[in-house]
């Protein structure tokens, strides 16, 4: 027999080559350890195992013991354990390993196996890849290339089914393409909790349907287009817009709650088109809400910034604000901003001898992956040391300080300072100096705007409830008339008479290192792409308003439920 | 939905009968269609909150099995078996021929509500065929003159309502 290596390992022989993998592992994500794909629909790696397209056919034996005495038989060919191969393909999504399993996935049988089921898939698909959304991210596609016999032997008629069927506000079906796999609706109810996708008319004329008078508007709808193997399920936002394979992919961070999921934003020629969740296991598993997927709109959108003047002109004036009023400054930073942002805002803050400050955003969190806290920033600030405690919802002390005539220079990074509580009256009475991408009250207000960048435009990484530090790429160009946030409170910073900072992240990382204790051993460039999380226990004692949500639950959820 | 007080009590005990309620799925639906004659479209919903499941779990299980009706039927449901022993010995004549004393067509309340005739699989009385039920009751070797006879009975009852 072979040993297992460790006690909660099992070995395992797939088609010639040994591994070890953990007790429970199936067939399917063992063989994807040592590289061998077998092809599947139904089975998702975050969903319960169902066993019903059949594609993941394998041929499996077990060492031969002698029934009576359960010595092992030896193959006198080999000198090695005979196999007792099952005359039978079984399913590799459904079997789980057992010590010693040998499997074939090339074997003359599994060949047969998949040429079979990939027919009889076929047999009532449309075959509309030219027209359809999914092609290019197609397993049928990919399957029937890879698997199929290649031609058709299907004479008789095909059945007709709806084309074109609104699920909801968000998803389109097309159920001449569904192969019946019931992804869509084990997500629907075992992630999503909301049991309203099912099949009907079972049989030749299987149909998925919404139960009808209820539509499938959670806020998770999207994630059933991502994982329908095939271009049944199809986002209404997206379909028709663009090929696939003229997208480039870029690695971002969702930024609409501290929960800080991983996400893929697909572009072209500086236009973003869809953003689809990025695998993290210890985040968001799979899983993307669909709020998160139209922040890109934000890029675009009708309000942004521009700038009429340069940027030497814009901090020429900020710097004579500055001088003219020493002692009488404030800076509001952002949670929203990351790391690197708000550490050249605490160098701000330091330079103009002001007390910086947050605006906190408290909302209900949904308890899978948008968090009370709709702040994607907080603990990068604490980290950074630019914040000691938490932000409150409103600038009330400075709303006083204004009033009292004690400041007379408000320096807003990305924060609309009447959304946080101020009136117009008080942004009358000082000289504001804003950075931000989009108009708002603040901006109007302000003396100097600086026109800058919406998160899919620039690099940087951001903190999450984890405390997990997380990496955010640019996925396009900074739009015209803006200047990237680094670049602008660099020069700030500078005007302040505080010390000369690199805007470009390699560099700055280096600064960062060397001042923030927490981060001395990290660079941009190696910090993995699923995070790193940092050391919490300073931040123990903070009152941090999350609830439970995936893979997070709050440490001390009794002060957190007591101080709220 | 509006069910018999011993529709009711039926659907109450029954329940009790299984480990877990959702299995109580099949003998529900069949007690309802036994009351109301089909099932209304309110049922899955009705059942979904009477075993704890969601309405789309009862659709699939009513859209599967062809007895269970979605629509109401004539007074009298007259079922022709279809598969290989009656259909070698007529059923499809015997099946034509109720079509035609009625009226009607597959599936169809007739004219005059007294019949739904279908067409339905292997009755299991092979050696008698061509087989036909009618509501619960078999009759054999049903040719068309024995149709003619049956549908002849049918009406006669009707005219003395
Ligand atoms: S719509 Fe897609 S995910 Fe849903 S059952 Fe059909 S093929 Fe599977
Ligand atoms: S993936 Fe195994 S049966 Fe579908
Ligand atoms: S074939 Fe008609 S009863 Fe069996």
């Amino acid at each position: 027999m072979i040993a297992p290596a460790k006690p909660d390992l099992v070995t395992v022989n797939i088609d010639g080559q040994e591994i070890a993998v953990p007790k429970g592992t199936n067939v399917i994500e063992a063989a994807r350890l040592v590289n061998v794909d077998v092809p599947h629909y139904c089975y998702h790696p975050k969903l319960s195992v169902v066993g019903n397209c059949r594609m993941c056919l394998i041929e499996m034996g077990m060492p031969a013991v002698d029934p009576a005495t359960k010595a092992p038989i030896m193959d006198p060919a080999t000198g090695k354990q005979k196999i007792n191969w099952i005359p039978r393909p079984q399913i590799g999504c459904g079997t789980n390993v057992s010590p010693g399993l040998h499997v074939k996935t090339t074997s003359p049988m599994v060949k047969d196996a998949r040429e079979g089921v990939m027919e009889f898939l076929l047999i009532n698909h449309p075959l509309d890849c030219p027209i359809c959304d999914q092609a290019g991210e197609c397993k049928l596609q990919e399957q029937a290339t890879g698997y199929g016999r290649g031609y058709s032997r299907f004479v008789e008629q095909k059945n007709v089914k709806p084309k074109r069927t609104q699920l909801g506000p968000r998803v389109t079906l097309d159920d001449e393409r569904c192969i019946l796999c019931s992804r869509c609706i084990r997500f629907s109810k075992e992630i999503a909790q909301d049991d309203v996708l099912g099949f009907v008319d079972r049989g030749s004329y299987s149909t998925l349907t919404c139960y009808p008078g209820k539509k499938l508007e959670n806020n998770y709808s999207l994630n059933t287009v991502d994982i329908c193997p095939v271009g049944a399920l199809t986002s209404t936002d997206f379909r028709f817009k663009m090929r696939v394979w003229f997208l480039k992919q870029t690695n971002a961070i969702d930024t609409e709650s501290s929960v800080g999921a991983n996400t893929l934003v697909w572009s072209r020629e500086g236009t973003i088109y869809r953003i689809t969740p990025r695998r993290n296991d210890e985040v968001n598993d799979t899983w993307l809400a669909d709020s998160a997927r139209v922040l890109y709109k934000a890029v675009k959108a009708a309000d942004r910034l521009a700038a009429t003047e340069t940027i030497e002109v814009l901090v020429a004036r900020a710097a004579a604000l500055f001088k003219s009023t020493p002692g009488a400054i404030a800076v509001v930073g952002s949670a929203r901003s990351t790391v690197e942002e708000q550490f050249f805002t605490r160098h701000l803050a330091t330079a103009l001898k002001a007390s910086a400050q947050l605006v906190s955003r408290v909302g209900q969190g949904d308890k899978l992956l948008i968090s009370a806290d709709r702040n994607p920033n907080v603990r990068g600030a604490l980290v950074t040391g630019l914040i000691k405690t938490l932000p409150a919802q409103q600038l009330t002390d400075l709303a006083a300080q204004i009033d009292a005539g004690k400041i007379k220079v408000v320096v807003a990074i990305n924060e609309d300072l009447a959304a946080a509580g101020l009136t117009a009256a008080q942004l009358a009475k000082v000289s504001i100096v804003y950075l931000g991408a989009h108009a708002n009250a603040t901006s109007a207000a302000a003396k100097v705007v600086f026109p800058t960048l919406t998160v899919f435009e620039k690099s940087g990484t951001y903190v999450n409830q984890q405390f997990r530090i997380q990496k955010t790429l640019k996925a396009v160009p900074a739009a015209a008339g803006a200047t990237d946030d680094l670049v602008v409170l660099a020069q700030l910073v500078a005007a302040a008479g505080g010390a000369a900072l690199p805007a470009e992240l390699g560099l700055l990382w280096k600064v960062i290192a060397a001042e923030v204790p927490a981060l001395a051993t990290m660079t941009f460039a190696n910090l993995p792409e699923t995070g790193l999380v940092l050391d919490a226990t300073p931040y123990a004692a903070l009152p941090f308003v999350e609830g439970e949500t995936l893979h997070y639950k709050p440490a001390q959820p009794a002060v957190a439920a007591a101080t709220a | 939905m509006n069910l018999k007080p011993e529709t009711l009590s039926k659907i109450d005990e029954v329940i009790t009968h299984y480990p877990t309620k959702r299995s109580a799925t099949l003998p529900l639906l069949h007690l309802i269609q036994e009351d109301v004659g089909h099932l209304p479209p309110d049922t899955s919903e009705w059942v979904a909150a009477k075993l704890e499941l969601q309405p789309i779990n009862v659709l699939e299980v009513i859209t599967f099995y062809p007895m269970f009706r979605q629509k109401p039927i004539g007074r009298r449901h007259i079922k022709v078996c279809r598969t290989l022993s009656c259909a070698l010995l007529g059923g499809y004549k015997t099946c034509a021929a109720f079509e035609k004393e009625f009226h009607t067509h597959l599936g169809e309340v007739s004219p005059d509500g007294e019949v739904t005739v279908d067409f339905v699989e292997c009755l299991a009385s092979c050696g008698t065929a061509p087989v036909v039920m009618i509501d619960d009751e078999l009759h054999e070797k049903v040719d068309c003159a024995k149709a003619k006879q049956l549908s002849d009975q049918i009406k006669a009852e009707a005219k003395k309502r």
